[in-house]
């Protein structure tokens, strides 16, 4: 037996609700949880030709364009270029996806050679049980590379962009830190007894990841996220002063530097004689030894300092403005 | 034959009631309306939770490798879990000037923060 119930009863149960939230009609969290209040900002037409008269000055200023004509022919030529290069690099792609092999087809190289190659001379070519590390560590070692590249610009735009040099005084890194966490708990006993029993054995862990990266699953990028990790909950529990011994500015820049360059010289190398066929000079090892598989050990580390320092580097940028 | 299915009914049982830990702690974790309440059932939560469903495959897996590490993914998560709570707990404690609308607060201990 079944009664149609009135619109207003209807929205009051669990169904009617739901289908309320579904359709947008009420949000079933408003006024229940606490959310801020949204600020509305003015819009005027004076501040909208206050906006535009201040970016047109800009523009003046930073470039005079009325007395460089150099600037108005760059410009123009910029133009031009743009265009030009965006046509060409259309083309070139349309023309390449033209030749390409149709999708899914069981011929394509993609699903015969590559894998097929990766699975059974992996071990061989590499000496890495682990076949992905052994990929992209040294078939595709320049993707990687290039990954930690990405880590370490992604790490210099926000180093341009939150770094707070003043030293002493109003506005200094010290003071915004002090008045940013003003109301946070310091010296927490509870947070800085569970650190020091969790910090070493998360570092140590996190060594371990990057150690074994070539004999099980893990490798430089997450065991080095598990050390910046460590770095972090270090950083919290005691402050600035407590890290700031042994992690400054100074020994990430070092860190870095070293770690990315040995990684482009020893592949260089390792890609100079490969693709020349000479004998390289670095031994494979016996598989499953925790010295073996040639450059990927040595290339693990650096992959997860470079992580490490990265972590916590963007954490202290965005915290205190420096480190 | 009997220790199996016991074993098999207690691992299973104890991940069950893992799940269903979890299931009330979101409900709580959205129907409360007040900070320390949800933390409290957030935290309640992951520490009953994670424990009964870690003892469950432990007692499922059998003395083994495994059943170690599990042991100290428990102890690791037991140490991170209450801890970060408890600092929740204490930022509002310090932040809310309306603490006492909500809780008993001893006033004398209120000032000294």
């Amino acid at each position: 037996m079944s009664r149609l119930l009135s619109e207003d009863e209807y929205g009051r149960r669990p169904v009617g609700a739901f289908k309320q939230w579904v359709n947008g009609i009420k949000d079933p969290y408003l006024n229940n949880v606490e959310i801020g209040e949204e600020v509305q900002k003015e819009e005027s037409e004076e501040l909208l030709r206050e906006h535009q008269e201040e970016i047109i000055s800009v523009l003046r200023r930073v470039h005079d364009v009325a007395n460089n004509s150099q600037y108005t022919l760059f410009r123009k030529f910029y133009k031009a270029a743009a265009f030009i290069c965006c046509v060409t690099l259309t083309a070139l792609l349309l023309i390449t996806v033209a030749y390409l092999p149709p999708v899914g087809n069981g011929e394509n190289p993609a699903h015969n050679e590559v894998a097929a190659k990766y699975i059974e001379d992996g071990l061989q070519d590499t000496g890495a049980v682990n076949i992905v590390t052994g990929m992209i560590l040294d078939y595709r070692a320049f993707d990687t590379f290039g990954e930690s590249n990405v880590l370490f610009i992604a790490t210099c735009t926000v180093l341009i962009l939150m770094r707070n040099d003043k030293m002493k005084g109003k506005g200094s890194a010290e003071e915004e830190e002090k008045r940013d966490s003003f109301y946070e708990p310091k010296n927490d006993k509870i947070l800085q007894t569970a650190a020091t029993v969790l910090v070493p054995f998360i570092i140590l862990f996190g060594i371990y990841v990057i150690l074994n990266g070539h004999l099980s699953p893990g490798g430089g990028f997450s065991g080095g996220a598990i050390i910046g990790a460590g770095l972090i909950l270090y950083l919290n529990a005691f402050g600035f002063e407590k890290t700031e011994r042994f992690f400054t500015a100074k020994t990430y820049k070092w860190i870095s530097f070293s770690a990315l360059s040995f990684y482009c010289l020893a592949k260089s190398y390792s890609f100079y004689t490969g693709a020349h066929h000479l004998e390289s000079g670095i031994p494979l090892g016996t598989p499953g030894n925790i010295l073996s598989s040639g450059l990927i050990l040595p290339l693990n580390i650096c992959v997860g300092l470079v992580v490490a320092c990265t972590m916590y580097a963007f954490f202290a940028l965005f915290r205190k403005g420096g480190f | 034959m009997t220790m199996e299915w016991i074993r098999f009914i207690l691992g299973t049982g104890l991940l069950i009631t893992g799940a269903v830990t979890f299931l009330l702690e979101i409900f709580g974790v959205f129907k409360f309306r007040y900070v320390l309440n949800r933390m409290q059932v957030a935290a309640m939560g992951d520490t009953l939770g994670i424990g009964a469903s870690l003892v469950g495959l432990m007692i499922l897996f059998g003395f083994r490798f495994v059943t170690f590490k599990l042991a100290l993914v428990l102890i690791f998560l037991w140490c991170a879990s209450p801890v970060s709570s408890h600092l929740i707990s204490r930022l509002e404690y310090t932040v809310d000037e309306e603490l006492d609308q909500f809780c008993e607060v001893d006033a004398a201990e209120k000032e000294r923060e």
